[in-house]
């Protein structure tokens, strides 16, 4: 069930939706419209309608994880529209109500939750040198692949202050900064948010084995 | 009399996106895939600002993450994220700076976003106040000054250009070098405002290209992504979504045959250095008529490459696409066997002289 209420009042939408003329120009930019059979145009339509039906059949869709967060269509929208921006609250919605788990695109958030949610968690940074390996990036090419086997000697080249205390690129976050945010992660709700994701991934997976 | 008043002030003026960029005094905010990847891009700005322009900043071991990556990969609640940017700002403001100069641009969106929100949604700064003070005791007030890192070169263009050792010359031919830029989206197409030129004539990269002697090259697919797209990027079975809008570029840039491209944004910067290594191996296709591809560097590299700090210690050993014709292009004086072997090293090949 969505809470219609909360979720139009979230800041992303009421600054973000005004009434959409369909004149289409934030599809015809769109990366994602590009690359997938997506229309950020649908996902004003959707949205202003008012629609509880309409709105669940989106939130539980793929459709609304095409985006591509680039906001390219907040910068050239008549009427003042982001549907990039919309789009961060609708798949925030989908995941506090739990309708991302009848998406396959949406079930994905528990593999950014256990890499990025976990970089973050463990090391204070969203990315780190330490767990780009090659087989979860081959794109990254041989000279990563050397970075990443010979991390002391390329960081110390460049000055960098890899996992030591001090300041610099990729230092070593401190103990006492780590709590802090471990407090604020937990203190507001990213912590349960991250939970939550798991375990409605976990259960949908449990209920469909054997289908 | 009065409708033709109106239409005017409607009109979109170019002195509505020259914003006003800090003079010194900067609070220095890194950014996680810079880091990662081109650590070298983010000391040489610090040198730059250090040892040629005279300029005061601080570099906070205690900051972290903005956890911009995970908001706009959607498992960072607004009200975390707004959190954490107020933990920075905290750090600021105990550290008696008031200007806040950030690195990344995925951060520098969020920063204008958050500021945005506060300020049309008050009850969400109170929110964050409250917020913040529960779970580490802290306060804030917001900086009285935000700029992002390309920002600064573009304010001390100049004063660059005075001082540098090479120009953005070919040395063979003596024309000017032919330059792509990409800014990075967050810089300008959330809030306009806040960056040079706006969204649709961002001016913050091809005005240092101009200043330093090279030629802007005009194409296409100049504002389109590069395709990180985030989650698209991450989750490896969507990872098609990045490559194909770098594609998109690199076609679209070939027939105007640039030297290099100049980045504002970590990411970007990665992601088409990265791509065309992809797109070679996959395909055998190259963008650039010696084979070799088109190098992609940082305004910082580009910066301190042309004010003569050395290319290992700029880091641009870390590139995959090759940089070595374009140090050579601009006849820089650097240890080439040096840099030869260490990309032999990489690359688990012989060094060839």
């Amino acid at each position: 069930m969505i809470p219609i209420e909360e979720f139009y009042s979230d800041p992303r939408i009421v600054e973000n939706l005004n009434a959409c003329i369909n004149c289409g120009v934030c599809t015809a930019l769109c990366p994602a419209a590009d690359y997938y059979d997506y229309e950020p145009r649908y996902i004003e339509r959707v949205v202003l309608s008012h629609d509880p039906v309409a709105l669940e059949e989106l939130m539980s869709s793929d459709y609304i994880w095409y985006c591509g967060q680039c906001m390219s269509c907040k910068a050239r929208c008549p009427r003042g529209n982001a549907p990039g921006v919309v789009i961060s609250a609708l798949r925030y919605w989908s995941q506090k109500t739990g309708l991302f788990a009848k998406s396959k695109m949406g079930r994905n958030q528990v593999i950014i939750k256990q890499t990025i949610g976990q970089n973050l968690y463990d090391f204070g940074y969203c990315v780190h040198p330490s767990k780009v390996t090659h087989e979860a990036h081959p794109e990254q090419g041989p000279v990563w692949e050397w970075v990443f086997h010979n991390q002391k000697k390329a960081y110390s080249l460049v000055n960098a202050n890899i996992d030591q205390e001090g300041a610099g690129p990729v230092r070593k976050i401190t103990d006492k900064t780590m709590e802090e945010i471990h407090s604020i992660l937990k203190g507001t709700g990213a912590i349960d948010f991250w939970d939550h994701i798991e375990k409605t991934v976990a259960d949908y997976d449990n209920n469909n084995k054997n289908k | 009399m009065e409708a033709t008043n109106k239409q005017i002030n409607n009109k979109i003026y170019w002195r509505d996106y020259v914003k006003d960029i800090p003079k010194n005094d900067y609070f220095f905010f890194r950014s996680c895939i810079r880091q990662t990847f081109f650590p070298g891009a983010e000391q040489m700005f610090l040198n730059i600002l250090k040892n040629n322009l005279n300029i005061n900043y601080k570099d906070d071991p205690n900051l972290t993450t903005c956890t911009g990556i995970g908001y706009h990969s959607d498992i960072i609640p607004l009200e975390t994220i707004h959190t954490i940017v107020a933990r920075h700002f905290s750090l600021m403001n105990e550290s008696g700076y008031s200007n806040f100069v950030i690195s990344c641009v995925t951060t520098f969106g969020v920063m204008t976003e958050a500021l945005n929100t506060w300020h049309e949604f008050p009850e969400t700064l109170e929110k964050t106040r409250e917020n913040l003070y529960k779970t580490t005791g802290r306060t804030f007030e917001p900086p009285k000054a935000i700029a992002h890192a390309s920002d600064i070169i573009y304010l001390y263009r100049n004063e660059i250009a005075n001082q540098l050792k090479y120009r953005l010359t070919n040395q063979y031919t003596g024309e000017p070098l032919k330059v792509v830029d990409h800014v990075g989206c967050h810089y300008a197409k959330i809030f306009p405002q806040h960056g040079v030129g706006g969204a649709e004539f961002p001016k913050v990269l091809s005005e240092m290209v101009n200043a330093w002697g090279g030629e802007i090259i005009d194409y296409p697919a100049r504002r389109h992504c590069c395709g990180f797209g985030f989650r698209q990027y991450f989750i490896k079975e969507s990872r098609g979504y990045s490559l194909t809008h770098s594609q998109t570029k690199f076609e679209s840039m070939e027939p105007y045959h640039p030297d290099f491209i100049i980045t504002n944004c970590p990411g970007c910067n990665m992601f088409m250095d990265r791509w065309q290594y992809v797109i070679q191996e996959t395909t055998g296709k190259t963008y650039s008529e010696d084979d070799n591809g088109i190098p992609v560097l940082t305004y910082e590299e580009i910066a301190a490459l042309l004010l003569g700090y050395d290319p290992i210690e700029i880091g641009l050993f870390m590139h995959q696409t090759n940089v070595l014709p374009l140090l050579e292009k601009l006849g820089i004086d650097f240890d080439k066997e040096q840099f030869i072997a260490m990309r032999a090293e990489s690359m688990q090949l012989q060094p060839q002289m």
